[in-house]
C-alpha cells in the first residue's frame, strides 16, 4: 500500500540531501509491516527527515554531531528518552536555562543571542528558528498578493504568506535569527508520552519588527491591538497551578522568555475572520475546487453542480496532478462525507429522479450514475462518462437534444443534469432478492438486571418510550411512521414481548437458550405503534413491575443482538436495535466478557489490545448484522469497566451511535439521556446502505473510516446511516490527473428510506487539480485535516503502538508545513515559521488532537473512556470533530443579555478565565459552566437564583430557569450551542479552585494537559523545530 | 360346562381375572404340550362398586423372600393363644399376627381372610399426598376450526379437573413454548427453539426449576415443604388459575409462523414432548401426571420428526416401511421411545390426540402411549364429536365421584413356587425385579415379577403369562392348589395411595389322567385373546408373514392336542364345547388389522395394535371378531353370523367392531326408507325398526371408550365397505353362482373364507405328516 500518506517520511532532508529523491516511505497506520517500525524507533536516529523504513528514521549514521542534535529534534518530536545517548547537550543546556520563574519582560532576543554560541553548533542555531507568529497570521502589510484576487470574498484577509511568503513574512531579519531562545534550546525535555516537552520555549515567538502593519491589513484591529499589547507586556507565561507534569519537565528550567499567546495563529480569529468574510452569505457549488466556507461559518448553500459542502468537505480542494507531488507534500487527499446530513430549512431539499422501470441512467464500464460531469456528444446521442471516459449511448427515453454550448435542452429540468446532489428512485435490481424492501423496524431492548431496576433507569425508558414512540421518523409527506416497533427485555435470559393489536395484554415470551439465541414469534412481536398503542403502553407500564422483585445480576449482550438480528431476519427488513445496557456481560453466553482493563498496559506495545475486541465473537455478529441491514444503537449506563472496545464494536460497524452515561443518576442524568433518546430515534436515517466511492480516472479511494464494515475494498457497507455519520475517504493517485479535467468524486449511497423504499442518494463533487504545489495549499482546508489525521490515527491505534503514532502525526505536521516553507514560501531566514494560510491553526489542532485522551497514554484515564472517545470520532463530521478537538469557550459575565447572537468565544486556554469571570465550555460531549470565585453577584442572582457564589450547588446538570434575562439568555446559547449536535451535552457547573474543575481544565486546550500533553505554544515550536530539521 | 362358565364369570366380575386355563396342568413338560400357554388376562382395577377399601395396612408374609399379603387363602393357626398364619406360597411361612390381630376366630375375620374377598383393596396413609397432573401439549398448527374446536375442550376440561389438580399448558409449532400460568396482567412464556434436542438439565435450566426451588427453599425455611411442588410457575393449581388459563387458552393464536405453498407446517412435536416430559420430570417425579399430546399433523421438524415440510414428499408408507424407506422412522422412533422410558421411570404418562385426515406418526410416537398407559385418541378433526367426546370421557367419573384413572401403578406378581412368570403384554414396563419365581423363558415383557403401569382405568388388561416349574418327576398331591397373588399399588384419582390384592388359586391336575378336567376348563375366549396379544407382540418387532405363519401352527398344535378325529380323515374331525370357538378367532384374528396392514396406514396400524394391547376380554373379542346384530320384522333382534350371508336386503344390521359402529340398512329396507314410508303412520312399526338400531348404537357409542366411528350406511352405500371388509366372505365372486343367489351378498375379495379355512385346519390337524 503505497499511498501517499501524512505518515510518509518528509522527503527532504537538508541533513541528508538526496533523500528527497529516494522514494519516501510511506508510514501507514493500516499497515501491518510498520508494526515492526517500533524497534527502530529505539536506534537513536537522525532528524525526521530521513526514511527508513519505520518511515521515520533516517537511514545512515548522520555525522555525530548532527547525530545528537537530531536527536533532540526528533526528541521533541516525540521520541523516547532512551534515544539521547550522549549526555553533553543536555548537560550543556540544561544551565543556560533561566528559571521559569524568571519571567522577564523582555521578551526575546536578549540572552537569545548568547545563546548563538553554544556548543550546539550551528545545527542548534538554526533550531532555535524563530516562529513567526505574525507571519502565518495575518499577511502582513505586503502586498496583498495575486491569490487574493483569486478568492471570491474580497473581504477576506489577503492570503498572505501563500504565493508571496518570504516578502510578506519575513521583515525582521535580525531578530529573527538571533533567535532568542538558542541557548534555551532546551534539551527536550522528554515526556514519557512522546510529546513535546514544555520546553522549546527557546523558540520564541518573534514579533514582527512592525506590529502595526503586519497586522492591520489582515486582522481586525482589535486583535492587532492584542498582538501589540502582549508583545509589550510581559509575557503570561505557562499558567501554574497545573498539576505537575512529569518529573523531567518540573526540574527543567524554562526559557525566560515566553512566547506571547496572543501572537500565535489563533483557531477563534480564523474563524471570526470566516465568519466575517464568508457568514450569512450565499454559496454557489458552481465552481469546481473552490473552497467552501468554514464548517463554522453558516452560510447558505446552493447547489449549483456540486456537492454541498454538507455533504462533502474534502482537505483540499484542489489535487496535486502526479503522485510525486502529493508524495511531496504529504497533505492526506481525503474527503468527509455525510451522505444523510441535515438540510436547513432555507435550503433545497434533494431532488428526487424516477426512471421509471429502466432505473438510473449510468456509465456502461464504470457504472457511475449519471450526473453535471457527464458530456453529451454526437448532438445528444451519446454521453462520454466523466469518470471514466467510455463513450455511451443515449438510451432512447432519455434522448434530448443539445443547445448550442453542447449542453442538453433539459440541463435545468432534470437534477441529475444540473446538480451536486439527488435522489433516484432505485428499481428491483438494487433490491436484496429483488424484493422490494420492507418498512424498517426498531427493536427497543432493555437490559432488566438488578442495577438498572433499582437506579430507576427500566421505569424512566418505559415512561419515555410511551412519548417517544409517537415521534418515530416518517416521510414528510405521509401522515404515520412505516416503522414498527418491537420490545425485548433481558437479563441472563431473553424476554421478548407479542403486542399484536388485538391481544387484551401483552405477552411474554422467554428465550432462555441464550446459546444458540432464536426469535420466538413473528406475527405479534414487529407491529404499528399507532395500532397497538393500548398493547404497547400496557406493556411499558407492566416492565419495571414485571422485574421489580428481580435480583439478577448477570446480563448477556451478543445474543440480546442476534436476538434482535433475528427478529428483523425473520421479519424480512432491516432496522434499528435499541439496546439499553449496563454492566459487562458475564452471563455464560457467546460474547460473555471478562474484565480484563489492565493499566499496566498503558504505554506499552500491548496497549492497543484495550482498544481491540475480546473476541471474534462481536465482528462475526457485526457481519451479520450489516448483513441483514440491522443497525445498533447502545445505551451504556456502566458504573465500571464494562469494556466498551468489545460491546461498542457492533454499534460501530453497524452505523449506530454508542451513548455512555457513568455512573447514571436519575436526578442528574435522565435529562441528558432521555434527550439523546428523543434524538436518536426521530433522526433520519437510512438502512441497509451500500456507498460506492467512484473517481475519475487518475486516483482512487483507498481506504474508508467510519461506521461501516467493508467486505471488499470498493463497497462500504452500513447497517443504517443516519443524518450525523460522516465516512472520512482517503484517496491515491494510481495515474496522473490533468489540470483541465479536475478530480471528480461521485458517492452513490444505494439505501431504503424510513418508509421502506428504496433509493440512491447521489452527491457529485468537482476538484481542482495543479502542479503547483502553491495551488495545493491555498485549498487546504484544516478542519477536515484534522477530522481525517483523527480518524486515521483512531483506526491505526489497534494496531500500533500509540507512541508511534503521536509522532507520525508531528512528523507529517512538520512535513507538510516544511514542504510548504520548502516549495511556496518565498526564501526567508531558516529560524522563521511560515505557515500556510489554510493551516494556519493546524499546529493547535494537531496539538489538541496529540493531547485527545484517546491518543494520551496514561493510566488515569479510564479505558472505557478512551475506547469510547475513539468511538466516536470515527463517525465525526468536520464540524463535530472541529468542536471536539477545540472546544467552544465562552464569556457568561460579558454577556450582553439583548443581543441575540453568541458572545464571542474566547481561546481555550487558562489565561483567558478570569476570577471575575463565567465561560461556558462545550465540545460536542459535555458543556461546563465555570465560575470564577470572584463572579458578579447579580449575574450569579440572574442564573442560578442565588445570592453568592458561595450559595451555589454544583450538583445539577439543569440550569434553573429563573426567568432573569441572564437566565434566559445563558439557556438560550446553550440551546444554540447544543443544536445540531449528534450528542446532548451534559452541563456541569464547576467552580473555580474546588476539585471539579479539573474535569474543566483538561478542556483548555491550548495549556499544558492535565495528563501531559504539550501546550500550544510548546507544540508550535516543536513544530517548528522538526520543519527546519526538515529543511535543513 | 356351565359351571365352569359360571366359574370363569364369577371369577372375572370378582377379580377381575380370566385364565386360559382354570385347571393346570402340574408339569411343566404337560403344559408345554398344551399349546396354548397358561396365562390370564387381569384387570387389575376392575370396577368394585361392593367392593370398599378398608382403611389399613395389609399385613405381609413375614419371610423375606414371599411377603405376600394375608389372603384367604391363609391358614390361620392358634398357638397358644397368637394367631399365625401360613402364606402357602413358598411352603408354610409361619407370620405372627400384628396385635391388632390378636382377636381372630372362625366368627370374627378381618376381611381379608373372607373368601369372598379375594381381592381386596387397602387404603394406606403412606408418603405425601400429591395432587394429580394435567399438562397439556397443543399443537398449535392447526387449520383455525380446528384449533378453535381443540380450545373450546381445553377451557370445557378446565371445569372437568378436581380443583386441586396442577395443569400446566406447553404449546408447539415451529416453537416450542412453555406458558407460565401464575403471571397476572401478561401472559409469560418460555420459547424454545423447535429443533434442537435438550437434556433434561437443560430444560430445566433453562425453564429457572432448578433455582427458584432452592431459593423458594431458602425464602421461607418456616414451611418446609408444605406445598413443595407449588413451585413450579408452570403447573397450578386448576382453582387458582382457572380463569387466567381459560383466557390464555382463549387467546391461543394459530402458530403464527408462515407456511409457503407446498409446505407443510413445521411442528416441533419432538421437542414439545421432550420438554413436557422434562418438565415434569423436575418438578414432580413420580406422582400422578397426565401429559396429554394435542397434536394435528406429523412432526416435521427436530428430533422425532417423522416426515420433512415437503408436501410433495409424503408420509411414510408400510410400503415403504417394508423397503426400509422411511427415512426418519428409526431415528424418530429412538427419540419418543427415549422419552417414553423416561416418562414411565418417572411414573408419568403421556396421551396423544391425533386428530387429522392424514397420518400424525403414531407409528413412531407410539411407545409414548403403550409405555406409559396413556391413552392413543386418532380422529379426522377436533371438530368431530368422535375427538370431542373421547376426550370428555377421559374425565368420567366412577359412581364415587372419583376419576376413572389410577396413576403410578405398580403391579406385583407372586407366584406359589410350582409357577414362574414368563412375562406381560400391555401397558407397562419393566421394573426389572428379579426373583426366583421369574422364569428365564419370556412371553411379552419378561424377565421380572413387577411392572409399572403410569396409568391405569378400570379397563385397562394386563395379559399376564406363567410357566408351569413343578418337573415331571415330582407330582403334586391329588388336590393341590397352585396360587399367584396380584398386589397392584397405585395412586388413586382421589390422590390416596391404594393397594389391591387379588389372590386366587386353581387346582392342579395330572395332564395324563385327568386331560378331560383341564380340557373342560379351558376359557377360549381368554386364550383366544391372550394368544392374539403373543401375536400382536411378536408383529410389533417380527415380519406379518411369520406371526401368521406361527398362529396357524399354535392353532394346528392346539387342534391336534385336543381335538377327536381319525388320523388322515378331515371328516371326522371334532372339537369339543369348550374348543369349538377358538378356530373361529383365530380365523377372524388373521384377517383383523392388527395383523394386516394392507389397506392400513402405519398409523391406523399403531393405533389399533394400542387399543388392542389394553381393552379387557369383552372388547379384545370384539376387536378380534365384530359382533353383528340383525333388525328385521321377522323377530326381535339377534346376533347373527359375521358372514356375508348375514347380509340381507330386509335386514339392517349392526356392525360393532370396537373401532367403528356400523349400522346397514338392506337393499329393501333402503327402498322403504327412501320411498319415506317411516314418516307414514300406518308404517310406524316400519319406523321403530329403523329406530332400534340407533339407539342400540346410541348405548354402544355411550360406554365405549374411545369414542368408535359411527357409520350409518345402506346397501350399495360407499361406506359399507366398513362392514363388507369384516364379514367372513363365504360368498365371492368366484363361488356366487355355486352358491346360489337367494342369500347373502357376495363380497369381491380373493381371502379365504371360514369354510375353507376349516377344511384346511381339519386337513392338517388329522396329518401325521405335520
Amino acid at each position: 500500500m503505497s499511498q501517499q500518506g501524512y505518515v510518509a517520511t518528509p522527503p527532504y532532508s537538508q541533513a541528508q540531501p538526496g533523500i528527497g529523491l529516494s522514494p519516501p516511505h510511506y508510514g501507514h497506520y493500516g499497515d501491518p509491516s510498520h508494526t515492526a517500525s517500533p524497534p527502530n524507533m529505539m536506534k537513536p536516529s537522525g532528524p525526521l527527515g530521513a526514511a527508513t523504513p519505520g518511515g521515520m528514521l533516517p537511514p545512515g549514521p548522520p555525522p555525530p554531531g548532527t547525530h545528537q542534535f537530531g536527536q533532540n529534534g526528533a526528541h521533541a518530536s516525540g521520541h523516547p528518552p532512551q534515544r539521547f545517548p550522549g549526555p553533553p547537550p543536555l548537560n550543556n543546556a540544561a544551565p543556560s536555562y533561566p528559571p521559569y520563574s524568571a519571567s522577564t519582560p523582555s521578551a526575546y532576543p536578549s540572552p537569545g543571542s548568547t545563546s548563538s554560541v553554544t556548543q550546539l553548533g550551528n545545527q542548534l542555531s538554526a533550531m532555535q528558528m524563530n516562529n513567526y507568529g505574525s507571519s502565518m497570521g495575518a499577511p502582513n502589510q505586503g502586498p496583498p498578493g495575486p491569490p487574493a484576487a483569486a478568492l471570491p470574498g474580497p473581504s477576506r484577509p489577503p492570503p498572505p504568506s501563500i504565493l508571496q511568503p518570504g516578502s510578506q513574512v519575513l521583515p525582521p531579519p535580525p531578530t529573527a535569527l538571533n533567535g532568542p531562545g538558542p541557548s534555551p534550546m532546551s534539551p527536550p525535555t522528554h515526556r514519557p508520552d512522546g510529546l513535546p516537552g514544555p520546553a522549546p520555549p527557546n523558540a520564541h515567538y518573534q514579533p514582527p519588527p512592525l506590529p502595526g502593519q503586519t497586522l492591520g491589513t489582515g486582522y481586525p484591529p482589535q486583535q492587532a491591538a492584542n498582538y501589540g499589547a502582549q508583545m509589550a507586556g510581559p509575557q503570561l507565561g505557562y499558567p501554574g497551578g497545573f498539576p505537575g507534569g512529569p518529573a523531567q519537565m518540573a526540574g527543567l528550567p524554562q526559557p525566560q522568555k515566553k512566547l506571547d499567546p496572543d501572537a500565535i495563529p489563533s483557531p477563534i480569529q480564523v474563524i471570526e475572520n470566516d465568519i466575517a468574510s464568508r457568514g450569512g452569505q450565499v454559496y454557489a457549488t458552481n465552481t469546481r475546487g473552490q473552497v467552501p466556507p468554514l464548517v463554522t461559518t453558516d452560510s447558505v448553500i446552493q447547489d449549483q453542480g456540486n456537492a454541498s459542502p454538507r455533504y462533502i468537505r474534502c482537505t483540499t480542494y484542489c489535487f496535486p496532478c502526479t503522485s510525486d507531488m502529493a508524495k511531496q507534500a504529504q497533505i492526506p487527499l481525503a474527503a468527509v462525507i455525510k451522505p444523510f446530513a441535515t438540510i436547513p430549512s432555507n435550503e433545497t431539499p434533494l431532488y428526487l429522479v424516477n426512471h421509471g422501470e429502466t432505473g438510473p441512467v449510468r456509465c456502461n464500464r464504470c457504472k457511475a450514475y449519471m450526473c453535471p460531469f457527464m458530456q453529451f456528444i454526437e448532438g445528444g446521442r451519446r454521453y462520454q462518462c466523466a469518470f471514466c471516459s467510455c463513450v455511451n449511448d443515449v438510451p432512447p427515453f432519455y434522448f434530448q437534444h443539445l443547445d448550442h454550448m453542447g449542453r442538453r435542452l433539459d440541463h435545468y429540468e432534470k437534477p441529475e443534469l444540473s446538480l451536486g446532489s439527488y435522489e433516484y428512485v432505485a428499481t428491483l435490481d438494487y433490491c436484496r432478492k429483488n424484493k422490494p424492501p420492507n418498512p424498517p423496524a426498531f427493536i427497543f431492548m432493555i437490559d432488566v438486571s438488578y442495577s438498572n431496576i433499582k437506579n430507576g433507569l427500566v421505569k424512566l425508558i418505559c415512561e419515555e418510550l410511551k412519548t417517544v414512540l409517537e415521534n418515530l421518523p416518517k416521510e414528510e409527506q405521509e401522515e404515520a411512521s412505516a416503522i414498527r416497533v418491537g420490545f425485548i427485555t433481558y437479563n441472563k435470559v431473553l424476554h421478548f414481548f407479542n403486542v399484536k393489536s388485538n391481544l387484551a395484554q401483552p405477552q411474554m415470551m422467554v428465550v432462555t437458550d441464550v446459546g444458540e439465541v432464536f426469535v420466538p414469534l413473528l406475527d405479534g412481536f414487529l407491529v404499528n405503534y399507532q395500532e397497538s398503542q393500548s398493547v404497547i403502553h400496557n406493556l411499558l407500564d407492566q416492565i419495571p413491575e414485571m422485574f421489580a422483585e428481580s435480583n439478577e445480576n448477570e446480563t448477556v449482550f451478543a445474543p440480546v443482538i442476534q436476538a434482535g438480528m433475528e427478529a428483523l431476519k425473520a421479519a424480512d427488513c432491516p432496522g434499528k436495535l435499541f439496546i439499553f445496557h449496563s454492566s459487562l456481560p458475564t452471563a455464560e453466553a457467546p460474547g460473555k466478557l471478562k474484565n480484563r482493563d489492565d493499566k499496566k498496559l498503558v504505554n506499552t506495545d500491548k496497549e492497543k489490545v484495550l482498544f481491540q475486541p475480546q473476541s471474534g465473537v462481536y465482528e462475526a455478529l457485526a457481519k451479520d448484522c450489516v448483513a441483514h441491514g440491522c443497525s445498533v444503537t447502545l445505551f451504556l449506563f456502566p458504573s465500571q469497566y464494562v469494556d466498551v472496545a468489545s460491546m461498542g464494536l457492533v454499534p460501530q460497524l453497524t452505523g449506530g451511535t454508542l451513548y455512555k452515561y457513568n455512573n447514571f443518576q436519575m436526578q442528574l442524568d435522565s435529562h441528558q439521556f432521555l434527550t439523546d433518546l428523543r434524538n436518536d430515534i426521530e433522526k433520519k436515517i437510512g438502512f441497509d446502505a451500500i456507498m460506492r466511492v467512484r473517481t475519475s480516472t487518475g486516483f482512487r479511494a483507498t481506504d474508508f473510516f467510519g461506521g461501516i464494515f467493508m467486505n471488499n475494498t470498493t463497497d462500504v457497507e452500513m447497517a443504517a446511516i443516519d443524518c450525523d455519520k460522516a465516512v472520512t475517504v482517503e484517496f491515491k493517485h494510481d495515474d496522473k490527473l490533468g489540470e483541465d479535467s479536475g478530480a471528480l468524486i461521485q458517492c452513490a449511497v444505494l439505501y431504503t428510506t424510513i418508509s421502506g423504499q428504496r433509493r440512491l442518494r447521489i452527491h457529485n463533487l468537482g476538484l481542482n487539480c495543479s502542479s503547483q504545489l502553491g495551488d495545493l495549499y491555498k485549498s487546504c482546508e484544516t478542519d477536515a485535516l484534522i477530522n481525517f489525521f483523527a480518524k486515521s490515527a483512531f483506526k491505526a491505534i489497534l494496531h500500533q503502538p500509540l507512541k508511534v503514532i503521536r509522532e507520525i502525526l508531528v512528523n507529517q505536521t512538520a512535513h507538510m508545513l516544511a514542504c510548504y516553507r520548502k516549495n511556496c514560501a518565498s526564501p526567508s531566514a531558516a529560524s522563521q515559521l511560515i505557515l500556510p494560510d489554510s493551516m494556519k491553526v493546524l499546529p493547535v489542532y494537531m496539538n489538541c488532537l496529540l493531547k485527545s485522551c484517546v491518543l494520551l497514554s496514561r493510566p488515569e484515564i479510564s479505558t472505557d473512556e478512551r475506547t469510547f472517545q475513539r468511538q466516536l470520532v470515527m463517525t465525526m463530521d468536520v464540524a463535530d470533530s472541529q468542536l471536539f478537538f477545540y472546544p467552544k469557550l465562552l464569556p457568561i459575565h460579558t454577556l450582553d443579555v439583548k443581543s441575540t447572537t453568541l458572545p464571542a468565544a474566547v481561546r481555550c486556554s487558562e489565561s483567558r478565565l478570569s476570577e471575575e469571570g463565567i465561560f461556558l465550555l462545550a465540545n460536542g460531549l459535555n458543556m461546563f459552566l465555570w465560575l470564577g470565585v470572584s463572579s458578579p453577584p447579580e449575574v450569579i442572582q440572574g442564573i442560578f437564583n442565588v445570592p453568592s457564589f458561595a450559595h451555589i450547588n454544583t450538583d445539577m446538570t439543569l440550569l434553573p430557569e429563573v426567568g432573569s434575562p441572564y437566565s434566559q439568555k445563558l439557556r438560550m446559547i446553550m440551546s444554540i450551542l447544543q443544536q445540531k449536535r449528534p450528542y446532548s451535552m451534559k452541563l456541569t457547573v464547576v467552580k473555580q479552585r474546588e476539585q471539579p474543575e479539573m474535569g474543566f481544565r483538561q478542556f483548555l486546550v491550548e495549556d499544558k494537559g492535565l495528563y501531559g500533553g504539550a501546550s500550544y505554544v510548546d507544540f508550535l515550536c516543536c513544530v517548528h523545530k522538526e520543519i527546519c530539521q526538515l529543511l535543513r | 360346562m356351565a359351571t365352569y362358565l359360571e366359574f370363569i364369570q364369577q371369577n372375572e366380575e370378582q377379580d377381575g381375572v380370566r385364565f386360559s386355563w382354570n385347571v393346570w396342568p402340574s408339569s411343566r413338560l404337560e403344559a408345554t404340550r398344551m399349546v396354548v400357554p397358561l396365562a390370564c388376562l387381569l384387570t387389575p382395577l376392575k370396577e368394585r362398586p361392593d367392593l370398599p377399601p378398608v382403611q389399613y395396612e395389609p399385613v405381609l408374609c413375614s419371610r423375606p423372600t414371599c411377603k405376600a399379603i394375608l389372603n384367604p387363602l391363609w391358614v390361620t393357626i392358634e398357638v397358644s393363644g397368637v394367631a399365625i398364619a401360613d402364606g402357602s406360597f413358598i411352603g408354610v411361612c409361619p407370620t405372627l399376627f400384628p396385635p391388632a390381630y390378636t382377636g381372630i376366630s372362625e366368627v370374627n375375620q378381618p376381611a381379608e381372610l373372607m373368601p369372598h374377598f379375594s381381592t381386596i383393596e387397602y387404603m394406606v396413609q403412606r408418603g405425601a399426598q400429591s395432587p394429580l397432573i394435567f399438562l397439556y401439549v397443543v399443537d398449535t398448527c392447526l387449520e383455525e376450526d380446528d384449533l378453535q374446536a381443540l380450545k373450546e375442550s381445553l377451557q370445557m376440561s378446565l371445569s372437568l379437573l378436581p380443583p386441586d389438580a396442577l395443569v400446566g399448558l406447553i404449546t408447539f409449532g415451529r416453537m416450542v413454548q412453555v406458558h407460565e400460568l401464575s403471571c397476572e396482567g401478561i401472559s409469560k412464556s418460555y420459547v424454545f427453539r423447535g429443533t434442537k434436542d435438550l437434556t433434561a438439565k437443560q430444560i430445566q435450566d433453562m425453564l429457572g426449576l432448578s433455582k427458584p426451588a432452592m431459593l423458594m427453599q431458602q425464602a421461607r425455611p418456616t414451611q418446609p415443604q408444605e406445598h413443595p411442588f407449588v413451585s413450579s410457575r408452570f403447573l397450578q393449581p386448576v382453582h387458582k388459575i382457572d380463569m387466567n388459563l381459560t383466557d390464555l387458552l382463549g387467546e391461543l393464536q394459530r402458530d403464527p409462523w408462515p407456511v409457503t405453498q407446498g409446505k407443510r407446517p413445521l411442528r416441533s412435536t419432538g421437542v414439545a414432548l421432550s420438554i413436557a416430559v422434562g418438565l415434569l420430570e423436575g418438578t414432580f417425579p413420580n406422582t400422578g401426571a397426565r401429559i396429554m399430546l394435542f397434536t394435528g399433523g406429523p412432526p416435521t421438524q427436530g428430533p422425532g420428526m417423522v416426515v420433512g415440510d415437503e408436501l410433495k414428499t409424503p408420509i411414510r408408507s408400510w410400503h415403504d416401511i417394508e423397503k426400509d424407506n422411511a427415512r426418519f422412522m428409526k431415528k424418530a422412533t429412538k427419540h419418543y421411545e427415549m422419552l417414553a422410558n423416561r416418562t414411565a421411570a418417572n411414573g408419568h404418562c403421556i396421551d396423544i390426540y391425533a386428530c387429522a385426515l392424514d397420518q400424525t406418526g403414531l407409528l413412531e410416537m407410539k411407545c409414548c402411549t403403550n409405555l406409559t398407559g396413556g391413552h392413543m385418541v386418532m380422529g379426522d378433526s377436533f371438530n368431530t364429536s368422535l375427538f370431542k367426546q373421547t376426550f370428555q370421557r377421559i374425565f368420567s367419573k366412577d359412581f364415587n365421584g372419583n376419576f376413572r384413572m389410577a396413576f403410578g401403578a405398580t403391579l406385583e406378581v407372586k407366584t406359589s413356587r410350582e409357577l414362574k412368570i414368563a412375562g406381560a403384554i400391555g401397558p407397562c414396563v419393566s421394573l426389572n425385579v428379579k426373583g426366583p419365581c421369574v422364569s428365564e423363558n419370556e412371553l411379552g415383557v419378561g424377565g421380572t415379577s413387577q411392572w409399572k403401569i403410569c396409568a391405569l382405568d378400570p379397563t385397562s388388561t394386563l395379559g399376564i403369562y406363567f410357566e408351569v416349574a413343578n418337573q415331571h418327576n415330582a407330582p403334586i398331591p391329588q388336590g393341590g392348589r397352585g396360587a399367584i397373588q396380584f398386589v397392584t399399588q397405585y395412586q388413586h384419582s382421589s390422590t390416596q395411595k391404594r393397594i389391591r390384592v387379588t389372590t386366587i388359586a386353581r387346582n392342579w391336575a395330572d395332564a395324563q389322567s385327568q386331560l378331560r378336567h383341564i380340557e373342560a376348563a379351558f376359557d377360549q375366549e381368554a386364550a383366544a385373546v391372550l394368544m392374539a396379544r403373543l401375536g400382536v407382540f411378536r408383529a410389533e418387532s417380527e415380519e406379518g408373514p411369520d406371526v401368521l405363519r406361527w398362529l396357524d401352527r399354535q392353532l394346528i398344535r392346539l387342534c391336534q392336542k385336543f381335538g377327536q378325529y381319525n388320523k388322515e380323515d378331515p371328516t371326522s374331525f371334532r372339537l369339543s364345547d369348550a374348543f369349538s370357538l377358538y378356530p373361529q378367532f383365530m380365523f377372524h384374528l388373521r384377517r383383523s388389522p392388527f395383523l394386516q396392514v394392507f389397506n392400513n396406514s402405519p398409523d391406523e396400524s399403531s393405533y389399533y395394535r394400542h387399543h388392542f394391547g389394553r381393552q379387557d376380554l369383552t372388547q379384545s373379542l370384539i376387536m378380534i371378531q365384530p359382533i353383528l346384530y340383525s333388525y328385521s320384522f321377522h323377530g326381535p333382534p339377534e346376533p347373527v353370523l359375521l358372514d356375508s350371508s348375514s347380509i340381507l336386503a330386509d335386514r339392517i344390521l349392526l356392525m360393532d367392531t370396537f373401532f367403528q359402529i356400523v349400522i346397514y340398512l338392506g337393499e329393501t329396507i333402503a327402498q322403504w326408507r327412501k320411498a319415506g314410508y317411516q314418516d307414514m303412520p300406518e308404517y310406524e312399526n316400519f319406523k321403530h325398526l329403523l329406530q332400534a338400531p340407533l339407539d342400540d348404537a346410541q348405548e354402544i357409542l355411550q360406554a365405549r371408550f374411545p369414542m368408535p366411528r359411527y357409520v350409518n350406511t345402506e346397501h350399495g352405500g360407499s361406506q359399507s365397505r366398513f362392514l363388507l371388509s369384516k364379514v367372513n366372505p363365504s360368498q365371492t365372486h368366484n363361488n356366487l353362482y355355486a352358491w346360489g343367489q337367494e342369500t347373502g351378498a357376495p363380497i369381491l375379495t380373493d381371502d379365504v373364507s371360514l369354510q375353507v379355512f376349516m377344511d384346511h385346519l381339519k386337513k392338517l390337524a388329522v396329518s401325521s405328516a405335520s
